[in-house]
């Protein structure tokens, strides 16, 4: 029996245009709560596009034009009464390449706490050492915090960018080929990280490489030119998928 | 001799040549002016405004000048930064149709280029329709103007650097606009904006023509915003068309001066801009 999951993101007939190029398609897809989600396809097919439709970050291109719904928490995102940071907050993200913020190591981990409402120095320093543990940094930063966060190696800073995001209390974590830029120890780190994330919270994989997707996905949601071709749990799409684009693209056959 | 070697020899000896060039002539004004200058440089040239009149200009010294300098270049500095930061958050792609921004940084570029007398020719114009002599406050606007172009384009081109990756980082961690402009893109373009600010700077204490028709000489300090006043470049000019060789060498030790305060201004933006790039994320 398997059992109903909730769903923490769900779009209805979204489509993205940049410029006259037409990225999404009527994507229907819906993300489960508590659950690492794999979106897997080959690149230029809207992978980022549609992870960075969750959280409205498309809205600082230019040229963008967005229809159709994206329901979180199933309240839809572009409702004008939708206040944007406080919906953003829900959702951490983490990049192809490491952005951390121009300032300290401390204070990239502090810089979320600080904007929403934390202020007291003792609690923002336990705060930071909790977040840095759980990304498995501090070990390694403790004893320079007040080093500028530019000066780490960029695994380590994926990492940072991981302990900033968390610290915010997302519900969601966005993750953007996270591990692309990395070397494959600090690769296997964050993909170790990733996988103990998805116990509290909804995680979004946006992933090119499949073998990383088997290791980590419950649940796979595969894009082929701006369209959804299959979704569904992580053994059906892999062992038994339905449609023969699908097969294809875990052959190898096309990419 | 191979070829291929001659030719790295001939480039690598022309590209010597011209480090020469620079190396030398900064070596050579600066051993010139003091060389020059040295011997009139005395405690009294510090502290003791002109006297005598300036053609004649033997006595006292050049307060009233260096002063005048500060007096004149700071507000504009201030000035220019204010409406400079006022244009370079305007030009952001956030407010306006790249169209519009790329024919506004066209025509700051063409200010950029245009001589520093031709603003101050300009200034007098205004001077004269609004009914006032030369002056500090003449002077000042002039050298605003001159500022301007530069200051904004550097402020615009460190704003416009600050990578798209580092706001979405910024947004998804629920910043507002204004938390992630003013903590984080600031923090990002600080080196450029303060590189952009001193070079401003640097350019209105050294330049002569637009303050001269503008803010005019005079051998007082200046008490109010509509009295004439002496800087150093107007001086050293004053100073060295005398005929009198005691006055010219009092023109080079006023060049020694202005050169030692120009040199400050560029150390100190260099340990600004030092201090905060190694925050910045490349």
């Amino acid at each position: 029996m398997i059992k109903k999951l909730d769903i923490q993101i769900e779009t209805k007939n979204l489509n993205v245009y940049y410029d006259k190029h037409y990225v999404l398609k009527g994507v229907n897809i819906e993300i489960p709560a508590k659950q690492l989600t794999a979106v897997i396809g080959p690149s230029g097919c809207g992978k980022t596009t549609l992870l960075k439709s969750f959280n409205r970050l498309l809205d600082l291109r230019d040229n963008i034009k967005i229809s159709g719904k994206i329901l979180v928490d199933g309240e839809n995102i572009f409702d004008s009464k939708v206040d944007v940071p406080d919906m953003r907050k829900k959702m951490g993200l983490l990049s192809q390449k490491p952005y951390p913020l121009p300032m300290s190591i401390y204070n990239n981990v502090a810089y979320g706490l600080r904007i929403h409402g934390k202020k007291n120095a003792k609690e923002l320093d336990s705060a930071v050492k909790h977040y840095l543990q759980e990304a498995g940094l501090w070990n390694e930063v403790k004893d320079r915090l007040h080093d500028p966060a530019s000066r780490l190696s960029v695994g380590q800073q994926q990492r940072l960018c991981l302990a900033r995001a968390i610290a915010v209390e997302p519900e969601v974590v966005l993750c953007d080929e996270p591990t692309s830029a990395l070397d494959p120890i600090a690769a296997q780190q964050i993909e170790k990280l990733l996988l103990k994330l998805r116990k509290d919270y909804t995680v979004v994989l946006v992933t090119h490489t499949l073998r990383q997707a088997k290791r980590l996905a419950d649940h796979v949601v595969f894009l082929y030119f701006g369209k959804v071709v299959e979704q569904g749990p992580a053994d059906e799409v892999f062992n038994n998928p339905k449609d023969p684009k699908t097969k294809a693209y875990i052959k190898g056959e096309i990419s | 001799m191979n070829r291929r070697v001659l030719e790295e020899k001939i480039f690598k000896t022309l590209m010597l040549a011209s480090v020469f060039i620079v190396m030398g002539s900064l070596v050579i004004i600066i051993g010139l002016v003091i060389f020059n200058g040295g011997s009139s440089l005395t405690i009294e040239m510090f502290t003791q405004t002109s006297s005598g009149g300036y053609y004649l200009g033997r006595g006292g010294g050049i307060l009233n000048a260096i002063l005048g300098s500060l007096f004149l270049a700071l507000p504009a500095t201030a000035l220019a930064c204010l409406i400079g930061l006022g244009i370079a958050l305007y030009l952001q792609k956030e407010f306006t149709h790249p169209k519009v921004s790329g024919f506004i940084r066209l025509s700051l570029d063409i200010l950029w280029g245009i001589p520093s007398i031709v603003y101050g020719i300009f200034c007098l114009m205004i001077m004269v329709f609004i009914g006032i002599g030369t002056s500090l406050l003449a002077g000042i606007i002039a050298l605003t103007l001159l500022e301007i172009p530069i200051i904004t384009r550097y402020m615009d081109e460190s704003i416009k650097m600050v990578p798209i990756e580092l706001k979405e980082g910024a947004y998804s961690l629920g910043s507002t606009k204004f938390e992630t402009a003013v903590k984080v893109v600031r923090r990002q373009a600080l080196p450029g904006i303060i590189a952009g600010v001193l070079l401003g700077l640097g350019r209105g204490i050294g330049d002569a023509a637009s303050i001269l028709f503008t803010a005019g000489f005079s051998d007082r300090i200046p008490e109010s915003l509509f009295d004439s006043t002496a800087a150093l470049p107007t001086m050293i000019y004053h100073l060295y068309a005398s005929p009198y060789p005691l006055v010219r060498q009092r023109a080079y030790a006023a060049a020694f001066i202005l050169v030692v305060i120009v040199l400050s201004i560029s150390i100190v933006s260099r340990a600004l801009s030092k201090r905060y790039t190694k925050y910045v994320i490349p």
